[in-house]
């Protein structure tokens, strides 16, 4: 049992961290947070990280890989997350493209990994509908068979990005008889096919991410099917496993628990600062602790990972803890910011309010709100574990 | 980076595991409990013939030079049969203290009486007054032309009673709460002027307070420094809370899988009660307390090991969460047991009476969060 870095790894680490320091830059940053050049912002984000080869640190390195090992993707992610870098937005390179390289075919392979890769397509994830959330299983949106397409009629809702989006990968009903879970496709589609309709969902975070996604009879060639008809439940289930393992979020945890603890620092309570206060430090240390914990519990998990096993039911542990301490710093950078985590965006800037985070607290902590909800409730991972790993 | 055992340790795990599993039963385990020495000489002989009194020492006193891993993995299994022989008072306690001090003629006096399991030990560090600080001293050591006279009284010394040697932490200089001026001395249980008294603890374990009324020792049985003794107790108790939190998890997965196992064959409704909902997401949390309180311990295990900086912050960490999850564990586990898990037949109540006993040993949650506190935030 060993968790040291070697002295190739300590190089590695410094690499990473020189080339986060000069390429994540406070311009680049400043546009992310702006709505209106958000996109283009990560985009160009992404197209660096591309160009430096670091793009896809999971995937296989036949398809664009970097061949890193479970350490050298530690560090990566530790190192990202100590930086204050945004991750890469997940639905391409971590959902879908798992999906295609998996269980695609040569020519969708050909087609869309190289634009994955490159974020020349931002895709988005067509699972949850109005009728279909924990039971995501149940879903109605239907694809008939009609010559050598699949015309597709539904709506699929929480749909994180679709505004933005040129690709959908969604599950659909191609056969109602037998168990829910058979019958069901997994198709890709192009946004700009005619037929579908975005609305916009607005969240109490006062942001537009979310959004319903309507189709009218879309028509959607057989050859953007992945795998077999009627078998697209299992390809989902296997990037399930995959999405919930990155939910955790550990590394952003450590960070954003470090950020938190700063601006405690500065709020004077009752003449000292809030950082001295005993009852705040035993706050922060039982969420420190846990983290401290669950970063050992993930590396468990990439060590099995990487001796060949996959990740199973562990994943379901470190989306509920992950998820759960993310909201408990939440609370907490709410608490911090006292009154002025009531403060909207853009009424007045930090020098005149005298206040620099009460809105991005709040603004964090009410999208925060999602992250027990989405990828599977934080229930449904519960009884996820009671089934795997107790036998229940 | 790995988090795989070599092939000696996963034989060294496996073999204390089968012999807790076969010769080391509940039923077997209660009648040693109730016998007078609340101990059995005749296991302990087995353990020394099994090398397992020998780990943690150094191969030149005879040891098996083993590392925190080792102690980690013996721990873990003794947890989950509830051992009762005194190896965390012999060789965790009295055993780390001797090796610590750097004392090489009692070393070789005495280490190798240890590991052939002729010499029990004990560690005498608590006043009644002291609570979980190791620097709150009274007793005293008074220096003499002949060497030391000890005067003062320590409490709950586990395996006080059936201990040949003693070690004992007493003032030699400075204020009775000053981590300077404590001194630790080598003394036989049977010198003039010690008396002890014995008495049972709630999960098996015989303890003593023990007088010492001037009791007159060589110069040579000073261990380390002369005033420096603090620094020998504090890296003895924190690498024993590692030796207790594995003990701990050991108890804490056989909580988990003896409820696991009940709630499947109880039946009431007509249904066993693992069927329902409200039970299953409790027994869930219960397993991620379990899993993430492995995680730390491994944590702490490899800080301590690759000698990091950080490593007493994890043992903090560690301590916190062994009364956290542990609490919630044993807790968890007498609830779902019904009416069943208040009966002293049953051996989850005494489970958690040993969790509920590491748990205070050497400070409980509280004491070690406030020292986690100190470290990060101050």
């Amino acid at each position: 049992m060993d968790t040291s870095f070697s002295e190739q790894d300590i190089v590695f680490r410094d690499e990473v961290r020189a080339f986060f320091a000069e390429h994540y830059d406070p311009e680049l940053q400043g546009r992310m947070a702006n709505a209106d050049t958000f996109k283009e912002a990560v985009v160009e984000w992404q197209r660096r990280l591309h160009k430096q080869g670091w793009i896809a640190p999971g995937w296989p390195v036949e398809y664009g890989g970097t061949g890193w090992n479970s350490t050298q993707k530690f560090i990566y992610e530790s190192e990202r997350a100590a930086a204050g870098v945004r991750d890469v937005v997940p639905f391409g390179l971590t959902m879908v493209a798992p999906v295609i390289y998996t269980y695609g075919t040569q020519e969708q392979k050909e087609k869309f990994l190289p634009r994955i890769l490159a974020t020349d397509d931002w895709w988005c994830q067509g699972y949850s509908e109005p009728g279909s959330g924990s039971d995501l299983a149940s879903l109605k949106t239907k694809a008939e068979v009609d010559g050598d397409d699949y015309i597709v009629n539904g709506a699929k809702v929480w749909t994180t990005y679709a505004q933005y989006a040129d690709w959908i990968f969604c599950l659909v009903r191609t056969n109602s008889e037998g168990r829910k879970q058979q019958g069901i496709t997994f198709l890709l589609i192009d946004m700009k096919t005619p037929g579908i309709t975005v609305n916009p969902i607005v969240t109490i975070d006062n942001h537009h991410s979310l959004n319903e996604v309507v189709f009218e009879n879309v028509r959607v060639p057989m050859t953007n099917r992945v795998g077999e008809q009627d078998k697209g439940w299992t390809y989902a289930k296997s990037l399930l496993a995959h999405e919930r393992t990155g939910i955790a979020g550990v590394a952003d945890s450590i960070r954003n628990l470090g950020e938190v603890r700063k601006y405690s620092e500065q709020e004077i309570n009752g003449g000292k600062s809030l950082a001295a206060d005993p009852m705040f430090q035993n706050r922060l240390s039982n969420i420190e602790i846990e983290l401290m914990a669950l970063e050992y519990t993930e590396l468990r998990v990439l060590a099995t990972v990487a001796a060949g096993g996959a990740p199973g039911a562990e994943s379901s542990m470190l989306k509920i803890k992950g998820t759960e301490l993310q909201q408990a710093i939440q609370v907490l950078r709410m608490e911090v910011a006292a009154y002025y985590q009531g403060v909207l965006p853009n009424e007045m800037s930090d020098e005149q309010l005298g206040h620099s985070f009460g809105s991005k607290a709040r603004q964090a902590y009410m999208y925060g709100r999602a992250a027990t909800v989405y990828g599977g409730s934080n229930e449904i991972q519960k009884n996820i574990i009671a089934k795997a790993v107790l036998g229940l | 980076m790995n988090f795989d055992f070599t092939e000696e340790q996963v034989m060294l795990r496996d073999s204390v595991e089968r012999y807790m599993r076969e010769d080391y039963d509940f039923e077997k385990r209660q009648a040693i409990a109730d016998s007078e020495q609340g101990m059995s000489a005749e296991h302990w002989q087995t353990f020394a013939e099994l090398g397992w009194l020998s780990i943690p020492f150094a191969e030149q006193h005879g040891g098996f030079g083993g590392s925190a891993v080792d102690t980690m993995l013996v721990m873990e299994e003794f947890g989950k049969g509830l051992l009762l022989e005194p190896y965390l008072a012999t060789v965790l306690l009295f055993g780390a203290a001797l090796q610590k001090s750097g004392n090489q003629s009692a070393q070789e006096a005495i280490i190798p009486g240890i590991i052939d399991g002729s010499c029990l030990g004990a560690l005498a560090y608590l006043e009644r007054q002291s609570r979980f600080e190791l620097a709150d001293v009274k007793t005293s050591a008074a220096a003499t032309a002949d060497g030391f006279v000890l005067n003062g009284e320590k409490v709950v010394v586990f395996n006080g009673a059936n201990a040949d040697q003693l070690i004992v932490s007493a003032r030699t200089s400075g204020e009775q709460s000053d981590e300077n001026g404590i001194s630790l001395f080598l003394v036989s249980a049977e010198a003039a002027g010690v008396q002890r008294s014995s008495f049972r603890q709630m999960d098996g374990q015989r303890v003593a307070n023990i007088v010492f009324d001037n009791v007159g020792v060589a110069p040579d049985a000073l261990l380390g420094e002369l005033d420096g003794g603090f620094e020998i107790l504090t890296a003895v108790a924190m690498e024993a809370n590692l030796a207790l939190a594995a003990e701990a998890l050991g108890i804490m997965g056989q909580l988990n899988a003896k409820t696991l196992e009940y709630t499947k064959t109880r039946e009431q409704f007509g249904v066993p009660i693992s069927s329902f909902q409200a039970l299953q997401h409790r027994m869930v949390d219960t397993f991620m307390d379990y899993e993430q309180t492995r995680s730390l311990l491994y944590r702490a295990v490899c800080a301590l090991t690759n000698g990091e900086e950080d490593a007493v912050t994890a043992i903090h960490a560690l301590k916190v969460m062994i009364d956290r999850a542990g609490s919630r564990i044993y807790g968890e586990a007498i609830q779902l047991h019904g009416g069943m898990g208040l009966t002293d037949e049953l051996d989850i109540g005494h489970y958690a009476k040993r969790l509920m006993m590491i748990i205070t040993t050497f400070g409980n949650g509280d004491f070690h969060q406030a020292k986690f506190n100190a470290i990060r935030y101050n």
